[in-house]
């Protein structure tokens, strides 16, 4: 009894802190000026959500966003920033229009329809992949074989468009200028 | 006495905290690369939201459906800095109010 409430006392305090890094991260990384530091403060916010991925006992998911979110897609986005020039956008102030007030105020409204969608609480068919079953077979056993029995042509998709994507981006960045004929 | 575990709503708030934020990014920012950021950040914020629900349901769906969300975000990641690139080549600029390349 003792050790079950020490061990749900430390899940939430892991909880309350990551949940409020990752949200206060995410608010600097939508109000800072400079990219790069924007850059920092999102790779912050996908490092708690991983933490959060851990808590929901799912650590594949957890070390795949690390890979891929924190490590690849970041630093493709922080390699952009300093090929490109931007000192300009750098020294124009953050402009507070009409329209930006109105677009605020409407996504404000759709948080408060999803929190009380949220208080309905998840609600549907509960499956068979139970945490005991998924912890006794192993995380990634499970994965792969849904993902090559069940998942297959999901899977065959994704891997035309991952090879769509790779020769869009080579085509896209070849040395040829939009405007000529 | 117990403690009662985390409940699921908690974390699904999280989420909702985080696309919010992520669309207020898009909609109130005009440089291109952060517009960017800001979608995946919403795009992540769905990946908590599917987590949940396939932790509460005792299901795998939620955790294949991130993997494939991961997949394409890492392609739109690609293409998308891809386009930035070339247009800051033609125009010198990724503030999207002046790209204004295909509006009639």
């Amino acid at each position: 009894m003792f050790e079950q409430n020490i061990s749900i006392i430390f899940q939430w305090l892991i909880f309350l802190g990551t949940a409020s890094f990752a949200i206060l991260a995410s608010i600097l990384m939508v109000t800072r000026r400079n990219p790069i530091h924007s850059a920092l403060f999102l790779i912050f916010t996908f490092l708690c959500t991983a933490v959060l991925f851990l808590l929901l006992e799912s650590p594949f998911i957890a070390i795949i966003q690390v890979l891929v979110y924190a490590g690849a897609i970041m630093m493709l986005i922080v390699f952009v920033i300093m090929l490109l020039e931007l000192e300009k956008e750098l020294r124009s102030p953050l402009k507070i229009s009409f329209s930006k007030g109105i677009g605020v105020l409407t996504v404000l409204l759709t948080m408060l329809g999803l929190f009380f969608a949220v208080f309905a609480g998840p609600k549907g068919a509960s499956g068979e992949y139970t945490s005991e079953k998924v912890s006794q077979l192993g995380s990634i056993k499970v994965v792969g074989k849904l993902l090559f029995t069940e998942y297959l042509l999901p899977f065959e998709i994704v891997s035309i468009l991952l090879l769509a994507a790779i020769v869009g981006a080579i085509v896209l960045v070849k040395p040829r200028p939009f405007g000529r004929e | 006495m117990t403690i009662p575990s985390i409940p699921p709503a908690a974390y699904l708030i999280v989420g909702a905290i985080l696309f919010a934020i992520g669309a207020i990014g898009v909609l109130t920012r005009r440089n291109g690369i952060i517009v960017f950021m800001s979608i995946e950040l919403m795009l992540n914020s769905v990946n908590v939201s599917l987590i949940t629900f396939s932790h509460a349901l005792n299901s795998m769906d939620g955790i294949l459906f991130v993997f494939f969300v991961m997949a394409v975000s890492a392609a739109e990641a690609g293409v998308g800095l891809a386009i930035f690139v070339q247009l800051y080549r033609t125009k010198e600029t990724i503030n999207v109010d002046e790209i204004n390349l295909m509006r009639w």
